[in-house]
């Protein structure tokens, strides 16, 4: 008897969607740990170079580093981090959301916009804007390594270097925890002012080899160490979101399911009642 | 005898934090001991050990292939590059990722402004937001 074949149908599709949803959002689950680990791992680091461009800050260097001035330029540029898959919620728009708006800020001013983007989805949003895509990164995985970002950093660097960028901003969504992950938008170039000048002793460090190489090499540092920083935070919001959205995928899927089946075993209750009065029927006109 | 706060730390971990009687490390204008109460510095390193001398006369060693030595009075930090790094190297990663994007711009034909893009995303985080709207409402 064909009682509702469609909704048998139907059903069945929506359990197979459950079993996806649920297996991404066990995955998730299960990377949200590692990607934690990660970003935690990599603290101490950022948080020494902090320490340590915050000393310089202190000092009186008798050499005045380009990253650590505000340049003459009317261009502007972000970094963006993003995730390389799908199926995360509202993550990606966000973010995206709050760095256009703050981008047509400086549209307004008359600056023009340079972007990197770091993963797919960041990408193929930037590519058809008229913004400026100057280097893209995709496919960083589950384990990022410094290694790979290095180019996409130089990038900017360099153009800040050679006085064509006034700013430069690191785009990416900050991990609060696993119910809320921040969009946020820091500045990276020139180093945000610290609050007090007046600092009594007048010291300075000794540089080996000389200030220059030092400051180079130490400011591109603490730049990348900002964005390896940031991709972490990115990759354990991207977990945690896709782990909440995958959730109440699921969870809708079985309120779906569960609707149905109510309809289904309404309408065969149905077809039985009838056939029984049809049968009835039947019988007593013979 | 005294003793100095040192710190090693890579990008990926930390490595060594700890009270030492000194610290010894090659610098790319030399090798360097760095005892306590050493004038601050900031330094290069290159790629060797970090050799770290405690008050028992015991010493523990770690490799680094490169990286920055900071000194404070009381404070010795080592910033350890996880990655071989050299100009050449940077530079091709850097001339890599601007292909990425160019080869990205050939295949797009329009590009639209941002207030057009700022609606469009506009448009889908209302869309989303509405979506969990509608469903906290349906489960009541």
């Amino acid at each position: 008897m064909a009682v509702g074949s469609e909704i048998v149908t139907k059903i069945k599709s929506v359990k197979s969607t459950r079993k996806v949803t649920t297996a991404l959002e066990m995955v998730s689950a299960s990377k949200i740990k590692k990607a934690q680990d990660q970003m935690n791992a990599s603290r101490p680091y950022t948080h020494k170079i902090k320490q340590m461009i915050g000393h310089l800050a202190k000092a009186r260097p008798e050499y005045k580093h380009p990253f650590m001035m505000e340049q003459e330029a009317n261009r502007v540029g972000y970094i963006i981090l993003s995730t390389d898959r799908g199926l995360c919620g509202g993550l990606n728009s966000n973010l995206f959301k709050n760095a256009v708006i703050h981008m047509r800020e400086w549209e307004q001013k008359g600056s023009e916009i340079d972007v990197v983007t770091v993963g797919n989805k960041a990408s193929s949003t930037f590519k058809s804007t008229n913004v400026n895509l100057k280097a893209n990164i995709s496919s960083l995985g589950d384990n990022p390594e410094l290694t790979k970002l290095i180019g996409v950093v130089k990038v900017m660097l360099d153009a800040f270097e050679n006085g064509e960028l006034s700013h430069l901003y690191l785009v990416f969504n900050d991990f609060i925890n696993t119910m809320s992950q921040k969009p946020t938008i820091d500045q990276l170039l020139p180093l945000p002012a610290t609050e007090e000048e007046a600092i009594s002793d007048n010291w300075d460090y000794l540089y080996e080899p000389d200030a220059k190489d030092v400051l180079d090499h130490l400011l591109t540092r603490y730049v990348e160490s900002l964005v390896y920083q940031g991709v972490l935070e990115n990759l354990a919001s991207e977990h945690a979101a896709r782990m909440v959205a995958m959730k109440s995928a699921s969870d809708n899927a079985s309120d779906l399911i569960k609707d149905l089946q109510l309809i289904y075993n309404k309408a065969r209750q149905a077809a039985i009642t009838q056939e029984i009065s049809e049968i009835v029927g039947g019988a007593a006109a013979v | 005898m005294a003793t100095i706060q040192c710190d090693i730390v890579s990008a990926e971990k930390a490595i060594y934090s700890g009270e030492v009687a000194m610290v010894v490390a090659s610098g790319v204008a030399g090798e360097l001991g760095i005892a306590p109460r050493h004038a601050p510095l900031i330094t290069q390193l290159k790629p060797g050990e970090v050799r770290v001398l405690f008050e028992d006369g015991t010493e523990q060693d770690f490799y680094v292939s490169g990286g920055i030595l900071e000194v404070q009075p009381h404070l010795v930090s080592v910033l350890a590059d996880t990655a071989v790094r050299a100009d050449d190297i940077d530079e091709a990663a850097a001339i890599q990722a601007k292909e990425e994007a160019e080869r990205l711009l050939k295949d797009t034909d329009k590009r639209q402004d941002l207030a057009r893009v700022q609606a469009d995303l506009a448009k889908a985080v209302a869309q989303i937001q509405a979506i969990t709207r509608l469903k906290k409402q349906l489960k009541r």
